[in-house]
């Protein structure tokens, strides 16, 4: 065959999947996936780690009862079925026949009970579980979760890493299972790809599990994670065709130039569940001028959001207006947006009592940043509040656990932070502005100390609102209310991005990411 | 019989040194803020206060100061470095299984630059106004100066990305199957990068150096001597001069040597090489202290055993050493 008859197919290949759409594309079987990780999992069992880099690999090795699609309807998977009572009191989960674990095992309702159990003593997200006061087992396949009040959010609590169906046989040995030896090695899961090597900060090699509970997944033979911390190696081993795929990427720079190669597609889909946010956090509980309402918003009218998302997210990032990210269906868009306006902020700033100094100035505050990537906003906000007459100093970063402590413990005027919603806004939004939660000590906790009665009672009615319209209504309220009273002024998503080569069929474009099962992506020819 | 006495007085001053390693690194890292209970709810996304409390109780982090030194140390001094609760794993484990990688890139990295690097400097100092030698010059001075960590993407860009030669990051590629020598080749390979990038920053040092020293000897009377002797310029240099001027050279690549460490971090970090230094890097960063404690006090020691085998180089080179105790 000529080189040019080939290219001529291909062209008519190309030209029938246009015509087609995309599902006239089969997946194929087989095939090696290289994946980025930006950081080494501290061990691979999602039921007592939280986070990105435990995330990735751990969700292809435990399937969780549900997965969710692109538009937050949840599919089954683990389980067939499952259904709320009347009264929102229970949850009857029918696994599916059949299922086993990487040893063989079956995969029964003992176990789901175990891993609820784990998760619920161990996970850092107590909100996920601390309703559920058993779990009965009346059959193998059928497991209800009792409820001491309705909890919505439970649906999100059991899909992606959140719930991954551990076997009792093997962490219920009486050994702690956060320092489970077998978290790292000889891991014993119920997903799609077994783990074949764990080498720290190098690699984790994973391989298709041949009985996985759906018939002819996953398609991939195996993934491999290479572990490269440097965002800069990463974008160059995408680019080189190194690497097949990276999620997560944050360095705007990097990805505008990404952007441009044609082997490679970059998106921002898949992070609305993850919900991960850029705000400035005010510490209203200090005695300076933070707990004026008036001064708050008056810094968020001298900060120009426009410059952000122009100038230093370069266009990557999503305006937020609220604590709950804008791809959530909970999310109220109707809500103050303080468009930049001076002539506001510093009548703000005179009404509420403070005057000009002879120098221009009106007070001084301190601002910290969270993350060396927010080191430009820290700048942006001194030089945009010095036109009001606040004299800022930008605490430089040292280190996270030097900036947690300092925050944490409530020393600070204003800070730059990145918090993530991770999917029901009980799992991630409440912590930041209950005023149950307010823990010297413990970051992301209200570390604000904001205290307003009026969005506590609307989190603990949320929380438990089975209707889903009247859930949104309550939620529209407290954003509307925090938006008002602005214990941090929210800006923008962060610029996350997954970046993949035009080789690769079914990204993880869903709602969570590189935390969705991969039993669906496959390698084209 | 001076030589033992020398290796026995050493080894009492190492295991001083090495006490007084332990004490003030623990007291350092005493003093940094945050603790490992924060990274960890970092890489959690979040904690609450009864799961902060307890890595703070299972780290000893609760108990006072002096309780937590005095643990510390005599556990090291039963030769147990303690067990990472970052990474999940004895820190011994963690330190061996680092080690090899950090090693091999850095002796391959010194050794080249070494021998490069005394080349360059004999050769521009023979010829100390020739063009060569501000070529020479040139070099030694921008791999001295320019950031390692700029180096090291810039040759990224270029033998990767532009030319894709050599591949971006760690020590093997996972997809390849075969013998050892295919795997060794692979790991050769993956190295020709980072080995340039830490190369180039010794390669400076040893070349100026070697030039200044060799530019001195060639200037003293026995080389005239020589000269007058007869002798060819091939002669002296080899026979007569290098001998003489190496003596700063092996000091300071035994000094370099030492600072294995600290010369990997960031080469480490741009290439995603396993070493040690990455991991030194991720558990400062982690307030991971037995990690970190473990590999301080390992490089202690090799700076230890490098400083001795050093001495015992220059006694070897040196006569005028021997007589000093």
């Amino acid at each position: 065959m000529t080189k040019h008859f080939k290219s001529m197919l291909a062209a008519t290949a190309l030209g029938s999947i246009i015509a087609f759409g995309a599902q006239a594309e089969e997946p194929v079987r087989g095939g090696t996936l290289i994946h980025s990780l930006p950081q080494n999992p501290r061990h691979l069992n999602p039921a007592v780690q939280s986070g990105i880099a435990t995330g990735a690999p751990g969700t292809q090795l435990f399937a969780a009862p549900l997965r969710y699609d692109e538009d937050w309807t949840p599919q089954p998977y683990l389980a067939e079925s499952w259904d709320w009572s009347d009264d929102g009191l229970s949850m009857t989960l029918k696994l599916v026949k059949g299922a086993t674990f990487h040893d063989g095992k079956p995969i029964t309702s003992e176990d789901v009970a175990f891993s609820v159990k784990t998760v619920q003593e161990n996970h850092p997200f107590k909100s996920m579980f601390d309703v559920v006061t058993s779990v009965e087992t009346p059959d193998e396949n059928t497991a209800v979760l009792k409820l001491s009040q309705p909890h919505p959010a439970l649906l999100l609590a059991m899909s992606s890493q959140l719930l991954p169906i551990i076997p009792k046989h093997v962490y219920g040995d009486g050994q702690d299972v956060k320092s489970h030896p077998q978290n790292s090695e000889n891991v014993v899961g119920s997903g799609p790809f077994k783990l074949a090597e764990f080498n720290r900060d190098q690699n984790i090699v994973l391989e298709r599990y041949d009985d996985f509970f759906i018939e002819g997944r996953p398609y991939l033979d195996k993934i491999v994670y290479r572990i490269i911390k440097d965002a800069s190696s990463r974008a160059i081993g995408l680019e080189n065709g190194e690497l097949h795929m990276a999620t997560f990427e944050a360095t705007v720079r990097n990805i505008a130039r990404m952007k441009k190669n044609e082997n490679l597609i970059v998106t921002d889909e898949g992070y609305a569940a993850v919900g991960p946010l850029n705000w400035l956090a005010f510490n209203t509980g200090s005695e300076g001028p933070l707990s004026d309402k008036r001064v708050r918003q008056a810094i968020a009218y001298s900060i120009d959001k426009q410059f952000i998302l122009k100038a230093i997210m370069q266009g990557l990032s999503t305006d937020a207006k609220t604590g709950i990210h804008p791809g959530s269906p909970l999310y109220n868009d109707d809500v103050n947006s303080y468009d930049l306006d001076l002539d506001k902020a510093n009548a703000l700033l005179d009404e509420a009592g403070f005057e000009r100094g002879a120098d221009g100035n009106r007070f001084s505050l301190t601002i910290d940043y969270g993350n060396p990537t927010t080191k430009a906003q820290a700048e942006f906000t001194k030089a945009s509040l010095a036109k009001v007459g606040i004299d800022v100093s930008v605490n430089s970063y040292v280190d996270f656990p030097t900036w947690a402590q300092k925050i944490s413990n409530h020393n600070f005027d204003m800070t730059w932070d990145t918090v993530f919603n991770w999917g029901d806004p009980v799992i991630g939004v409440h912590r930041t502005y209950s005023s149950d939660n307010i823990k010297p000590g413990v970051i992301w906790s209200n570390t604000q100390q904001y205290v307003n009665p009026e969005i506590d009672a609307l989190m603990e009615q949320g929380a438990k609102e089975i209707d889903p319209a009247k859930r949104k209504e309550i939620y529209a309220k407290f954003q509307e209310i925090l938006a008002e009273d602005l214990p941090v002024y929210w800006t923008n998503t962060l610029p996350y991005h997954t970046i993949y080569s035009t080789k690769v069929g079914n990204p993880p474009l869903g709602i969570w990411a590189s935390g969705s099962p991969y039993d669906l992506v496959y390698l084209k020819e | 019989m001076a030589i033992f006495m020398t290796i026995l007085q050493r080894l009492l001053y190492a295991a001083l040194l090495l006490i007084a390693v332990l004490v003030l690194n623990f007291t350092m890292m005493n003093l940094a803020p945050g603790d490992i209970a924060d990274t960890i709810a970092a890489s959690m996304g979040g904690a609450d206060a009864e799961m902060m409390e307890q890595i703070r109780a299972e780290y000893g982090l609760d108990q006072p100061f002096p309780v937590q030194l005095l643990a510390y140390v005599s556990r090291v001094l039963s030769f147990d470095l303690g067990y990472s609760y970052f990474y999940n794993a004895p820190v011994t484990t963690l330190i061996f299984e680092k080690l090899p990688a950090t090693l091999l890139l850095v002796l391959v990295a010194q050794s080249l630059a070494l021998v490069v690097g005394v080349l360059l400097g004999v050769f521009s100092a023979r010829h100390p106004n020739g063009i060569a030698n501000y070529f020479v010059t040139l070099i030694a001075l921008f791999g001295y100066a320019a950031p390692v960590f700029w180096t090291g993407i810039l040759l990224l860009i270029a033998f990767s990305l532009k030319i894709p030669l050599f591949p971006v990051a760690g020590m093997s590629d996972i997809t390849v199957d075969g013998n050892f020598f295919v795997k060794a080749v692979d790991v050769a390979h993956h190295m020709v990068l980072p080995v340039i990038t830490l190369g180039s920053i010794f390669l400076a040092l040893y070349s100026r150096l070697s030039r200044a020293s060799m530019l001195e000897v060639l200037g003293s009377d026995y080389v005239r001597t020589a000269k007058a002797k007869g002798l060819s310029q091939r002669e002296i240099v080899l026979k007569h001069a290098l001998k003489n001027a190496l003596p700063p050279v092996v000091t300071l690549a035994g000094l370099q040597f030492s600072a294995v460490i600290s010369g990997a971090v960031l080469v480490e970090t741009v290439f995603s090489w396993p070493g040690l230094g990455q991991l030194a890097l991720t558990s400062i960063l982690a307030r991971d202290t037995p990690t970190i404690l473990g590999i301080l006090f390992f490089s202690a020691l090799v700076v230890i055993i490098g400083n001795l085998l050093t001495d015992l180089v220059l006694r070897a080179i040196d006569p005028r050493v021997r007589g000093r105790a």
